[in-house]
């Protein structure tokens, strides 16, 4: 059965409506975080030489993906790593199980990685008897809160602390009026270093992966991958393959760009170098396909896949900040969600395309040069091509464009069309159903003459006057 | 020089006085200004939707009235950012190259080709602010975007700098999108209002009297924004400002 299809509109509409703070706390707070970028990008003279060299890197890695792939694998394996490969969501989570039931392992504990939440690793292992805990404290409020994160870097950004005191003081008991994100980090920390004593195994994602080394890294603001990777006997790492650098001094572009770009900061708090299991340890890589190599085949959204998931094109996209990231109903919310999501699913996330107005920001913000906001509009030519667009839609543009192609139908329609606004009663106009536009605006007044009409007057005019002696 | 003069549809419709001082102020530098009278539409609502189909025709007959001009000149951003980018429904022959190539926004137009560089007959005894649209600014580069690290430059305030009599006051987000984007303004109803409310209490916090803009379709979604919530705002296109009119 096909996926019922996202209405992203709609769900923003909700996000907007359900009262005065969280929208505009939640467009103020990403607000400020594109100003900071700004601020922390400003600081580099060379800036916009590191966007193009990053965006060559990864356009010269992804089309050399196998030769690096294949170089990490054998470096990471010398490293004393154990390597494997998972062409989709499905062999992934059965990797995963499978390391864990043989070490009879029943609860780990995870710190953020896109990958796992792409692969639904989370439920796959639950129903399977595995508990699992988030170690980042935002993602850890999404999963209290039984939803999916709504930003890639900030998952719970679209709550307020009030929110956030509700939630805790049902899971751990906290003070359900206390508000204050100390008390409520300090109440988190104490459960969570329970959780990390107890737990099993530790699994991470990987921002980067060096195929010179065969080392991968980690960045997090609050060091939960790294007591994750180090408590636990087991570490597992899940890899896209797209997170391949060629070398290691390619790193340093990367790490300059993306915590910048993100948050505003130099660089995050921890980013943690991961070379080969510790002593008495095992470290697990699970490199996981899961639909990049037919994005890699796509020529139009190949690019996509440069992204360095920073964020940055969701806190600069007015969009975005106005819906909320769950308003997208996937993994991938905001511009790199738009671009990312339909690649899983054309018909369930074919309206998601047309949740933007095109204005460009993503593009001009991304640390790695995707050009977001055109494949936004070539992603609308395939779901008007495949007959997506909702049948309303797809009759007002077939008149519209009969009428365009007809100057004297054109002329005709124009002024019937100010004619009919004049005298069509207020109440038509306003009706939600029919004029989504009156609800929130006042019409336009169509002029008395058109420009054209002035025109022709004009120019009658002017041959009058030169005829005349 | 011939410049074709290219009225999108809304401006021919609801903002003549646009048009008209758009005209008039090309023939105050000299230039031969025509206007091709079957003119319609770029076909920019049907493309920006994915409908290539539909849009094919309107480009056909756009790329008909305007070849062989030296410039077409058209006071709207948007209108053309898509025939010079995007326009791409029909076969890119020589012809259609070229009318694409010589396509013109005014701010532009002004600023590159013609070096204006005074406005003795603009007076504009107003506190006014600048709305460069989002094609305007990351689509045709009239000014540098916020995102970019570079150099500032912004071609629109540059030609308003000659206007005397002109206050310009700065806003909190200078190129946030106003939340227009075409049908977005009713597909997306709700996120749009939103985010055409927001830009008019940047407006509103900084005193702003008249909003100028060489985009009147964004003006468009934010007047009726403004009206319908009763604020007294005035929303001007900005070669109504440089001509001296008419208002
Ligand atoms: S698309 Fe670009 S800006 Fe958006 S998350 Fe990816 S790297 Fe960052």
């Amino acid at each position: 059965m096909a996926a019922k299809r996202v209405d992203p509109a709609a769900n923003a509409a909700a996000f907007l409506d359900q009262d005065d703070i969280h929208e505009p706390a939640h467009d103020q707070n990403l607000w400020a975080a594109r100003m900071k970028r700004d601020a922390a990008a400003k600081a580099i003279p060379e800036w916009e030489e590191l966007r193009n060299i990053a965006s060559q890197i990864k356009e010269h890695t992804l089309t050399h993906l196998d030769q690096y792939l294949e170089q990490f694998e054998a470096n990471a394996t010398k490293r004393g790593a154990k390597i494997y490969w998972a062409r989709d969501a499905a062999e992934h989570n059965q990797h995963v199980w499978n390391i864990l039931n043989e070490r009879k392992i029943s609860s780990i504990i995870k710190s953020k990685s896109m990958l796992q939440e792409e692969c639904g690793m989370t439920q796959f292992l639950e129903t399977r008897g595995i508990t699992v805990t988030e170690s980042d404290l935002g993602e850890r409020i999404q999963q209290l809160d039984n939803q999916p994160p709504s930003h890639i870097v900030m998952p719970a950004i679209h709550k307020t602390p009030a929110d956030i005191a509700k939630i805790f003081s049902k899971a751990i008991g906290t003070d359900p009026d206390n508000t204050d994100p100390h008390y409520l980090n300090e109440a988190m920390r104490e459960d969570a270093r329970k959780r990390f004593l107890q737990a099993g195994a530790g699994m991470t994602g990987a921002n980067f992966a060096i195929a010179e080394t065969g080392t991968f890294v980690v960045c997090t603001n609050e060091g939960n991958a790294d007591i994750g990777a180090a408590v636990p006997r087991v570490h597992i790492a899940s890899i896209g393959i797209e997170k391949i650098l060629p070398k290691v001094t390619d790193l340093g572009i990367f790490i300059r760009l993306l915590s910048r770009s993100a948050l505003g900061t130099l660089a995050t708090q921890y980013t943690s170098h991961f070379s080969g299991p510790r002593k008495g340890g095992e470290l697990h890589i699970i490199i996981t396909d899961n639909g990049r190599s037919k994005r890699l085949g796509m020529d139009d959204f190949w690019h996509s896949l440069k992204c360095i998931r920073c964020g940055a094109c969701m806190n600069t996209c007015p969009v975005y900040r106005r819906s909320g990231g769950l308003s997208y109903g996937a993994t991938y919310s905001g511009p790199i969600g738009i671009i990312l999501d339909p690649t899983f699913d054309e018909s369930k996330y074919s309206e998601l395309p047309y949740h933007s107005t095109l204005c460009g920001s993503c593009t001009d913000v991304c640390p790695v040069k995707i050009d977001i906001s055109d494949q936004i509009l070539r992603w609308r030519k395939v779901m008007a091509e495949k007959k997506y667009l909702p049948i309303s839609r797809r009759l007002a543009f077939t008149a519209a464009g009969r009428i365009f192609e007809r100057p004297t139908l054109f002329h005709g329609v124009e002024t019937v069309a100010s004619a009919a606004l004049k005298i069509t009663p207020h109440f038509l106009l306003y009706n939600r159903a029919l004029n989504p536009w009156g609800r929130h605006r006042e019409l336009p007044h169509f002029a008395k003459q058109t420009f054209r009409e002035w025109f022709m007057q004009y120019k009658l005019k002017n041959q009058e006057d030169k005829q005349q002696p | 020089m011939k410049v074709a003069l290219f009225i999108p549809c809304y401006i021919d419709a609801i903002y003549p006085e646009a048009g008209i001082a758009t005209y008039e102020l090309l023939q105050r530098f000299g230039v031969t200004v025509e206007y091709p009278p079957n003119q319609t539409c770029c076909g920019q609502p049907m493309a920006n939707e994915g409908d290539q189909g539909n849009s094919a025709a309107a480009e056909k007959l756009f790329v008909q009235n305007f070849s062989g001009y030296d410039y077409i000149v058209g006071p709207a951003g948007s209108c053309v950012k898509h025939v010079k980018q995007h326009f791409d429904a029909i076969p890119q022959t020589d012809e259609v190259k070229a009318v694409r190539a010589n396509t013109w926004e005014l701010v532009e137009f002004l600023h590159d080709v013609l070096r204006v560089d005074a406005l003795p007959w603009a007076y504009f005894r107003y506190k006014a602010t600048l709305h460069n649209s989002c094609s305007s600014i990351r689509g045709l580069g009239i000014a540098q975007p916020s995102e970019l690290m570079g150099p500032y430059f912004n071609k629109s305030e540059h030609l308003l700098r000659m206007v005397e009599g002109l206050e310009l006051v700065p806003m909190d987000r200078p190129d946030e999108c106003c939340g227009f984007g075409g049908t977005f303004c009713v597909t997306d109803e709700a996120v749009s209002a939103k985010m055409g409310l927001d830009k008019i209490d940047d407006y509103i916090r900084n005193e702003a009297e008249f909003i100028i803009s060489p985009d009147m379709s964004c003006l468009m979604h934010q007047q009726g924004i403004a009206r319908k919530a009763g604020i007294d705002l005035k929303f001007i296109h900005i070669a109504q400002v440089l001509n001296g009119g008419p208002f």
